[in-house]
């Protein structure tokens, strides 16, 4: 156990070297969702009515979403360029604890992943995002972040592990990055029709995204971040079983 | 003695191809022995399972006295892999991909090891480098170096010459005679017969899966009709010119500093 942690912190030093040698890695993660705030708040924003005085208030929490969904390819890329190369077989091939070699890739993802979460949040201040959240709340969010990016590394790393080759690691990703766009991330689920309604208000970005505006707004969060949470934990044990069980297949046969 | 590789009827097949048909290998401690083989022979295969990264379906093998099925945690204390790629870290530097390995085998003072190694195997220079910036020797020595760390009994390389120049390949030569030198085991596959010829104390040729021939280069000599006296005049080969006009130091006497067969 002692080895799997001294293991697990060298090789996520290796990662997040990697990371800190690419910093492009971390502002192209942070670009498509600014944009994205930038379109939505300057170009459309104006005739989408949420029945909020600030448009970048209410937009904020589905663009995080975003960051992290966008972010998570990376590790999927990096975790499938190691598979490449030789040295993932020169790992198992050392007195390590094995299972070591995945974490580091999952902390580097969580670590890179907040590094563009704190971007777009300070581009957001500058748009005229604002909170009267205190401390607890702040916490709040910034555990459901860490949970949601959790539950989609996971899922990167089943991609990493299971792809043929780099694009199809990283390509996963994008029905993700589009999953808040039929969700209350941009525009109210009242005004969609029937059956999109139905799967908005559904689907796990929905409860997610309600939680953190209802916090950063200091209001109930009821039962909403019940089914965030449980979203969030559910993805992340069925993405994480499967994910070490690919693993583990790939480790003792390949 | 015993047999620091003992390799007992292995047998692997991948669905219908039966890569490995009953392979019996033993290899004594301190020497360089070579597996020689075309392409697709199953040198990979048996280094892979002796690596613990493929288990066999038949058969046993023990590796510094530790069986692969039940101590494969002490083999891989054993132990060191160098594949068929080079398996090193592009992003980062020579120095911290060395420090990697050091601090990942639990050793103390790994700057310390890192700096001797890089000294030994000529890349003090490109020490600060990344990786990526390497030639494919200065990769491969890299690699070599970084299988040393922790002074494993048994090193096994893959191909450790495949699609290297002239140069890089006497490189690599000459860090595995002093690897040898130094009393460490290795085991090497190649598909290059000059490479066996000018490393390896034993030989055996893999071929169909099994071991065909397995010996000295005396003992496979003797295998031939005796070699008959011819008078031929010495034509510098391409490789020696390439050498020479390129200007590599000490490249063109690798026969030197090699180990000659040990009969």
């Amino acid at each position: 156990m002692t080895s799997f942690v001294a293991d697990t912190a060298v090789l996520t030093g290796r990662s997040l070297k990697h990371i800190t040698r690419s910093l492009d890695t971390i502002i192209t993660t942070a670009v498509t969702p600014i944009a994205l705030m930038l379109l939505f708040v300057y170009v459309l924003g104006g005739a989408i009515n949420v029945g909020t005085d600030s448009y970048v208030t209410y937009l904020l929490p589905g663009i995080l979403l975003i960051t992290i969904a966008s972010g998570i390819a990376y590790t999927s890329y990096r975790l499938f360029l190691d598979l490449q190369g030789g040295i993932f077989e020169r790992f198992h091939s050392m007195p390590i604890a094995r299972s070591s070699v995945l974490w580091a890739h999952v902390l580097t993802s969580l670590v890179a992943n907040l590094a563009s979460l704190v971007i777009v949040v300070l581009v957001g201040l500058l748009m005229g995002f604002r909170t009267s959240a205190g401390i607890g709340a702040w916490l709040a969010v910034v555990g459901i972040l860490v949970l949601f990016t959790l539950a989609l590394t996971w899922l990167a790393v089943i991609a990493g592990l299971a792809a043929k080759t780099v694009d199809g690691a990283s390509a996963f990703a994008y029905p993700l990055i589009f999953l808040p766009f039929i969700s209350s991330a941009f525009v109210p689920t009242q005004t969609m029709p029937g059956p999109v309604r139905w799967f908005a208000e559904n689907q796990p970005v929905t409860a997610i995204v309600d939680t953190i505006r209802r916090l950063f707004a200091q209001q109930s969060v009821g039962d909403t971040i019940w089914v965030a949470l449980g979203w969030c934990v559910v993805i992340l044990l069925v993405a994480f079983m499967i994910a070490m069980r690919l693993y583990h297949r790939r480790v003792s046969r390949a | 003695m015993t047999a620091m590789i003992e390799v007992v009827g292995l047998r692997k097949a991948f669905g219908e191809v039966d890569v490995l048909r009953g392979v019996d290998v033993s290899v004594a401690p301190g020497t360089v022995f070579a597996l020689l083989g075309a392409n697709g022979a199953g040198k990979t295969t048996m280094v892979r399972i002796l690596a613990t990264l493929l288990k066999a379906d038949a058969g046993s093998a023990r590796v510094n006295g530790f069986s692969l099925d039940g101590d494969a945690a002490q083999v891989r204390e054993s132990i060191s892999l160098t594949g068929q790629f080079a398996a090193v870290d592009e992003v980062l530097t020579g120095r911290e991909n060395l420090i990697l390995i050091a601090r990942l085998r639990h050793l103390p003072a790994p700057q310390e090891i890192a700096d001797n190694l890089l000294g030994r195997f000529g890349l003090a220079d490109a020490a600060s480098r990344p990786v990526s910036t390497y030639s494919g020797g200065m990769r491969r020595r890299l690699d070599i170096a970084m299988s040393l760390i922790g002074d494993p009994a048994v090193v096994f390389l893959d191909e450790p010459t495949t699609g290297l120049d002239p140069e890089g390949r006497l490189e690599v030569w000459r860090a595995i005679t002093e690897l040898a030198a130094a009393g460490t085991t290795v085991l090497l596959t190649t598909q290059y017969l000059d490479e066996a010829e000018q490393l390896a104390d034993r030989i055996a040729i893999l071929h169909d899966g099994v071991i065909i021939v397995d010996g000295t280069l005396a003992e496979l000599r003797t295998l031939l009709p005796p070699a008959k006296v011819e008078y031929v005049e010495k034509q510098p080969s391409l490789e020696e010119i390439f050498l020479h006009l390129t200007g590599t130091p000490n490249a063109a006497e690798p026969a030197e500093v090699s180990p000659q067969e040990q009969s």
